[in-house]
């Protein structure tokens, strides 16, 4: 192991392959082009990286097993919003403690969170992690694209020579990258055996103990209220971020005068529906994933509708935000529901259980109730802006 | 939690089958079970067509039909006619980077 410190003076080393060993050193480009590597590894050191390694495979960074304060607020950024869109570390190969060439082989997504996630669990063991390039994605939606795939394996695992690095032939594959990962062609084109690691890191140090076996509960995915929790911040960003056109249109429809457009008129006439907009959306992008075992009915579309009506019902017939006219309560009735029940169809993207072919089945029935359920209420809304400018 | 009834495309051929636990392995829902050597479906309602088991065996005995189970994506394949994609994989391209996953 080298320390940080120390490593800047030493101009002997450097990543090139070992391969080239002899060459090295001895022309002075490659002794610049390593001295420029390596400035550029320890000049943009992030605090996760502790120290150097100096491996067959290349200089390696070591990571430490502990999180700042910064992986904590990453963590947190990451789940409310746009943030994760760029949360990624760079690919390649990782240590963590002192790994020599009988340690473990853990794969890993380039997601920063999922690194993280994985490196946490190490601690206290050594090993090698390598990150595959995910364009920061974390593993199982990548391994449903296909990035966290076969050929970045292989293309990953021959790129930093791992068969040099360590004598065993046996990589340890988060169980969620199975989506992606074909074991046998991976066997066939680099000679690693895919061991499928447990659901969840937390696991990982059991599994290792148990002779790489891994018990039914580590295997299985779960849908607790905390991994619900966890995302629902993003389900309502979305939406919410969808429905400043929705205003935008109550607020017209409700200030449109035969004189004009009416501000005074907009927001009087148009805050109940705004109001009845913005508990829609909470019910369908918050309540019913929340409340989603709770629910009795499996189509998300129906669990959505169910809550999205219990929320309306009562707030129209007996507050005093609905009454002003039948017309509007029969189409705030008619209306919000659905967008509770569209918007808790959504939350199928994320769900741990949901099948493409049941959203499919669910959008053949849904989608024409969705659009007949917005044609009626626009034709009863028209009804509604009729009779108050008196003309029926 | 199981999502709705019949609707998960899942075979599985017991002929093809070599026992070799593969499917055990990957299924996050734990589908499959050892019986007699072989594997075998539990409960059919519990997949979620994740597409690891298929594409894990090596003998061809687990057909499933996979892909990205957001509604918006599938809406948006509907009128595009593609295949559903959610664009959360696009961001380095700069491509709009919101919904699912």
């Amino acid at each position: 192991m080298i320390n940080l410190s120390s490593v800047k003076k030493k101009e002997d080393c450097c990543c090139t392959p070992q391969k080239n060993k002899n060459f090295l050193a001895r022309t002075p480009e490659i002794t610049g082009q390593a001295v420029k590597s390596l400035s550029n590894i320890t000049r943009e050191r992030p605090e996760w990286v502790t120290g150097i390694l100096n491996t067959r495979s290349g200089l390696v960074p070591i990571v430490t097993t502990e999180w700042t304060r910064t992986d904590r607020i990453g963590q947190i950024r990451s789940r409310l919003g746009g943030y994760r869109m760029n949360y990624s570390v760079r690919p390649g190969l990782y240590a963590v403690g002192a790994p020599d060439s009988s340690s473990d082989v853990f794969i890993s997504a380039n997601y920063k969170l999922s690194f993280d996630i994985l490196r946490r669990a190490l601690r206290g063991i050594s090993g090698w992690i390598l990150v595959l390039d995910t364009r920061g994605i974390n593993v199982w939606c990548a391994a449903g694209k296909g990035t966290f795939g076969t050929d970045e394996l292989a293309r990953r695992i021959l790129g930093v020579n791992l068969a040099g690095l360590v004598s065993h032939r046996r990589i340890i594959v988060p169980q969620l990258g199975a989506a992606g990962v074909r074991a046998s062609v991976i066997k066939k084109q680099t000679g690693f055996h895919v061991h499928f690691g447990p659901v969840d890191a937390k696991d990982i140090q059991a599994y290792i103990r148990a002779g790489y076996h891994a018990t039914p509960e580590m295997r299985e995915i779960g849908f607790t209220i905390l991994r619900r929790l966890v995302l629902v911040p993003i389900e309502l960003n979305q939406a919410l971020r969808k429905s400043a056109a929705a205003a935008l249109v109550i607020l017209i429809i409700f200030g449109l005068q035969p004189s004009g457009i009416l501000f005074k008129s907009a927001w009087t006439g148009g805050r109940p529906f705004l109001l009845f907009c913005l508990i829609s959306i909470i019910t369908g992008a918050a309540i019913t994933p929340i409340l989603l075992p709770f629910i009795p009915v499996r189509s998300f579309a129906l669990k959505g509708w169910l809550a999205g009506a219990a929320a309306m019902a009562p707030l129209v017939t007996l507050t005093p935000l609905g009454g002003t006219s039948a017309l509007l309560d029969a189409a705030a009735l008619i209306f919000f529901p659905l967008m509770s029940s569209y918007l808790a169809l959504q939350f199928t993207g994320s769900t741990t259980f949901t099948t493409i072919s049941g959203v499919k089945k669910e959008l053949r029935i849904w989608l024409p109730v969705y659009i007949a359920g917005l044609a009626i209420s626009i034709v009863i809304i028209i009804l509604y802006k009729l009779q108050s400018w008196r003309i029926i | 939690m199981k999502y709705l009834k019949n609707a998960a495309t899942l075979t599985f051929d017991p002929d093809r089958c070599t026992g070799c636990r593969r499917c055990v392995e990957v299924c996050p829902h734990c589908v499959f079970e050892m019986h007699d050597g072989k594997a075998r479906i539990t409960d059919k309602d519990r997949c979620m067509e994740c597409g690891a088991c298929a594409l894990n065996c090596e003998f061809g005995a687990i057909s499933v039909g996979s892909g990205v189970g957001c509604a918006a994506a599938i809406i948006r394949s509907m009128i595009t006619g593609g295949e559903p994609t959610c664009d959360c994989g696009a961001a380095s391209s700069g491509a709009k980077t919101t919904d699912c996953c």
